[in-house]
């Protein structure tokens, strides 16, 4: 079995894989981090969205050997000191979330928006988040969290207000690099 | 909204706490059933069959138990006797037919999606891959989809044992029962009368969370998790089902991801999974694939309803009758035969039909069975006699609101008993109504409208009106024995009030997205008079909370919430006698409020948390007090409650292409009090999301041979963020008079509501072309076809109402649900 190694919310994880493991089944079977989840098997509902690189990528079109010496970031990773990131406190703030299980991949394609674009209008928002579904909310309240969160994280906003570490920073030329690794990766 | 910050000394009771829930739910220290491990715990797959109906004539396990990592490999007949037949508590009739209804299929399957083997294996890849080493021979037998068709005497069997494709048929007429008149005589003297039928699709709850079942026969009672709305009736119907000794069960719902009806189930895999548990002695977790849930997990609606309405040409109705056919599926699960029935009361709505009749007939075909989907028969009843009064006011050339107005029940005429026999309690549909067209800005957009007609834009303007009603509040028991409904509407709750004065408050409903521990927080510090904070809500397992009938139909708040409101004044009661104890005085001079014990007239008093450490300590109580702070209520309700509300629906129709957009999209609904209206607008925006997709989006189809087509979110159009408007929402207030929160219920509001308006939308843009109805879901295809139909002459009803007959028209119906906006 091929042998990876993967830094996973900040822990050097090595391990041996099947080759056909998807990124999702080896986050939660093989490192227990079931914070990222599945909602399909075709990936349109974008549950198990993670940061690859500090891009999101959809975990279960990703398999784990692709993910070897790269750097993957999920909603686990997000608050820090018993504090929420400004995108889950938004998500909280805006009653952005019922059920709650499209969350963590919500918020994590959420955050990849705004790298891209940091100050979307509604219309972006939606167009951003197209590709994961939530059957509870009917959007409404989690085009307003991102909204919130887009100006509570806007430069300026005070350090409090900040991006959190693991959480993607405007993109750099190293990380158009990176996106170019995992191409493929997010549909 | 949301954000808004609350003064400490706002009342609890209509403030917009954030959710208590959300702090694991954003950071992911999740509980959903598949994140559970146990030791020793095998996966379970299940093989389904790929055939429709068929006669099973052999199956061949022994590679796949040679496979590596294979523990078990399990086929209906190897079952056959312990399994039982799944639970259906809603036989409708005395003489329903009733197919048995195996977990697994022993010798014949009746739809694709059918378990009919089962793997267990040390990794969930594992027991996949064993799945395709199962060889099964079938012998094809005819397949029956179109329900009009089964429905016939000539038509090929479903199940050959009952001998009929025809499950039973429920009726109700005015004149029988009393409440109303004689409606054939009123179609025989109507002045105006319309006749139309409409076609409710086959849709797919779509819950984001797939099903999932961890069994554990490892301990001293046998434990089930389940991603399930109804812990405590699958606890029940396990023992039942399987023979097994109740006490012996615990089932917990841990954190649930959406239900809307889809999780108001005792499922075929729940069965197999205690069976693999029990047989392996070791636990064993199943998680589905969507493309397992799309398949097997219960769908909802599919009717084909015909209604005729009778008129004055002054437009007040004068009568209504009702035919609808329902498609159960091959099985009857939970509720499937009650779930039209659940519309049957509702179709005459909030207007004054002085005659009422309604007939459903159930069918069974090929096809994945039916059962409860958000609104349950009440978005059946409602899109058709809302249809039915847009189309009267066509017919009239009268304004589709003015219609409304000169039928429905007035707000001084409450309350009010129905030509169907409820009796509502309370509501102001004016208001409402007044509200909604001003924030709608109704005329200008009717000026618009008109001023695209008269220049013939291509993109023409339509005006969507619903103004809905619907009973919540499921049930009262003696209503339900009334209906043959196998069990009670009651619900339960404990409150107590621990040493240091914290709250643990236990309900029977089952929270799967909808905030109970955020609003029963409230309801009770409220109540008792303690910190939000303070107060603990604890649910979903039959441990821990061992009363209740779990959620659906809009029940939690108004019979949970109540329960847990009487189990509070309960509570109140014991620690005045115990404060007036400790007081020195008559337990009548006690006044409680913020949580004090004050003795009129002085300034002696005594918080309700130190009555909770006086009654723990128990060294001087009053005689006959047990030493707790605890109480338990059981509510059953006298009466549904009955929220409204008015719907506006703006949609622009491109008559080119045939896309609908919807332009604007206003509601007004009237719940009754509110106790967190954050979590109501909430519920009101996932409501018209889940009515907007029947109406534009959604529909399951299967091809000729009984193959869902649809059968993955590639194909099954639920809506994203892209796909959907901003909703423009508000409420007005009457307060139910059947409860002590005057609470009515708002969980399927939005859904029940919004179909008509936006299908109304559509239809009114292209009403002078000659459109008469477009079938849902209103895809660009159906609608230029629609439009294209009625402009050479030809009648567009050939396809409305036609059933699954209209497969008969090649792919087109297929066609139809593929061309949603994505």
């Amino acid at each position: 079995m091929p042998r990876i190694t993967v830094d996973v919310d900040g822990i050097t994880c090595t391990d041996e894989v099947q080759p056909r493991t998807l990124l999702v089944q080896y986050l939660r079977d093989q490192l227990g981090k079931v914070g990222t989840v599945v909602g399909c098997d075709t990936s349109n509902c974008g549950a198990c969205t993670v940061h690859m690189d500090g891009h999101s990528v959809k975990s279960c079109s990703v398999l784990a050997v692709q993910a070897d010496g790269h750097e993957v970031t999920t909603v686990e990773a997000l608050s820090q000191d018993g504090r929420l990131h400004p995108m889950q406190q938004a998500f909280h703030d805006n009653h952005a979330l019922q059920c709650g299980f499209c969350t963590p991949g919500m918020i994590m394609q959420a955050l990849d928006l705004l790298a891209e674009n940091p100050e979307p209008d509604d219309e972006q928002i939606r167009e951003g988040l197209e590709g994961n579904l939530c059957r509870c909310t009917g959007y409404q309240n989690i085009v307003r969290a991102v909204r919130e969160a887009s100006q509570r994280m806007r430069a300026g906003a005070g350090p409090a207000m900040e991006h959190s570490g693991e959480t993607p920073a405007p993109r750099t030329s190293t990380e158009q690099t990176a996106q170019q690794r995992v191409a493929g990766g997010q549909s | 909204m949301t954000a808004t910050p609350v003064s400490p000394s706002e009342p609890e009771l209509g403030r917009a706490r954030k959710r208590k829930e959300d702090a694991r739910l954003v950071t992911g220290r999740t509980r959903w059933t598949d994140n559970m491990t146990v030791p020793g715990m095998l996966h379970m797959a299940v093989l389904r069959s790929p055939v429709a109906h068929a006669r099973i004539t052999s199956i061949d396990t022994s590679e796949a138990r040679r496979m590596p990592g294979v523990h078990a490999v399990v086929t209906g007949s190897d079952i056959a006797g312990q399994q039982g037949s799944l639970p259906c508590a809603w036989p409708i009739t005395e003489d329903m037919k009733a197919p048995a209804a195996p977990a697994m299929a022993v010798d014949s399957v009746n739809f694709a999606g059918e378990a009919v083997a089962m793997v267990a294996a040390r990794s969930a890849a594992e027991a996949r891959d064993a799945l395709d080493a199962i060889d099964i021979d079938y012998e094809d037998l005819d397949v029956v989809l179109d329900i009009e068709s089964a429905a016939r005497d000539d038509s090929p069997l479903v199940h050959e044992e009952l001998g009929t494709n025809r499950n039973a048929t429920w009726t109700f007429d005015s004149a029988e029962a009393g409440t109303g008149g004689d409606v054939d005589r009123a179609l025989r003297d109507a002045e105006i009368r319309v006749d139309r039928t409409f076609r409710q699709q086959r849709l797919i709850p779509s819950f984001m969370e797939p099903r999932s079942v961890l069994a554990d026969p490892t301990g001293e009672q046998y434990t089930m998790w389940s991603a399930t709305q109804v812990p405590h009736i699958l606890r029940t119907m396990l023992a039942m089902t399987l023979g097994k000794p109740e006490h012996k069960i615990r089932v917990i719902a841990p954190d649930v991801g959406g239900g809307f009806g889809g999780k108001l189930q005792v499922t075929p895999e729940e069965i197999l999974t205690f069976l693999l548990a029990e047989r392996l002695g070791r636990p064993v977790k199943w998680t589905e694939s969507r493309s397992e849930t799309m398949v097997s997990g219960h769908h909802g609606r599919d009717q084909v309803q015909r209604l005729s309405l009778a008129a004055r040409s002054d437009g007040t109705v004068t009568g209504l009758d009702v035919k609808l056919l329902a498609d159960m599926g091959a099985y009857l699960r939970l509720v499937t035969p009650g779930i039209p029935i659940l519309g049957a009361l509702m179709f005459n709505s909030i207007y004054k039909f002085p005659a009422y009749r309604f007939s459903c007939t159930n069918v069974f075909t090929n096809k994945t069975p039916t059962d409860a989907y958000r609104g349950a028969g009440r978005p059946e009843a409602t899109f058709a006699i809302e249809r039915m009064m847009d189309e009267l006011a066509a017919e009239l050339d009268m304004d589709p609101v003015e219609v409304r107005r000169r039928n429905w029940i007035g707000h001084d005429e409450f309350p009010h008993t129905t030509v169907a026999g409820l009796t509502y309690d309370s509501g102001n549909y004016e208001v409402a109504t007044d509200r909604a067209m001003e924030m709608f800005g109704y005329q200008r957009l009717r000026d618009e409208q008109l001023r695209r007609r008269q220049t013939g834009d291509p993109v023409q303007l339509g005006i969507g009106v619903s103004t809905f009603t619907e009973m919540c509040g499921l049930a009262p028991s003696r209503v339900l024995g009334s209906l043959s409904y196998g069990a009670g509407g009651w619900e339960n709750s404990q409150v107590r009030v621990l040493p240091t004065g914290k709250v643990e408050v236990v309900t029977g409903t089952s929270p799967h997205g909808q905030s109970h521990v955020t609003a029963w927080s409230q309801i009770v510090a409220d109540r008792l008079g303690v910190p939000f904070e303070d107060v603990e809500v604890l649910h979903g397992d039959t441990q821990s909370s061992p009363r209740g009938l779990d959620t659906y139909g809009s029940r939690s708040l108004t019979v949970g919430g109540v329960a847990a409101v009487h189990a509070s004044d309960k509570v109140i009661d014991k620690a005045r006698r115990i404060a007036a104890h400790m007081l020195e005085c008559s337990s009548d001079d006690l006044d409680f409020s913020g949580g004090r014990f004050a003795v009129r007239g002085t300034d002696k008093g005594m918080a309700i948390t130190d009555v909770a450490l006086a009654a723990f300590t128990a060294h001087d109580l009053p005689e006959g007090v047990e030493p707790n702070l605890d109480a338990e209520a059981n509510y059953d309700p006298e009466n549904f409650s009955f929220p409204h509300g008015t719907h506006l629906c703006a949609a622009e129709v491109d008559t080119e292409t045939g896309a609908v957009r919807i332009r604007s999209y206003v509601c007004v609904d009237d719940v009754g009090s509110v106790v967190n209206p954050m979590i109501v607008e909430g519920q009101v925006h996932g409501g018209l999301a889940q009515g907007i997709a029947q109406a534009l989006y959604e529909e399951a189809v299967y091809d000729d041979d009984g193959t869902l087509t649809t059968a993955t979110f590639a194909d099954y159009l639920v809506p994203s963020a892209a796909d959907l408007p901003e909703f423009h929402t508000d409420r007005t207030r009457t307060d139910a008079t059947s409860n002590p929160l005057g609470v009515k219920g708002v969980g399927e509001a939005g859904t029940i509501a919004s179909t008509p308006a936006v299908v109304n939308a559509v239809v009114d843009a292209l009403r002078h072309y000659g459109v008469t109805d477009v079938r849902m879901p209103c895809s660009p295809q159906r609608v230029w076809r629609a439009l294209s139909d009625a402009r050479s002459g030809s009648s567009t009803r050939s396809e409305s109402g036609g059933g699954l007959g209209s497969m008969d028209d090649g792919g087109g119906f297929a066609a139809g649900s593929h061309g949603g906006a994505r």
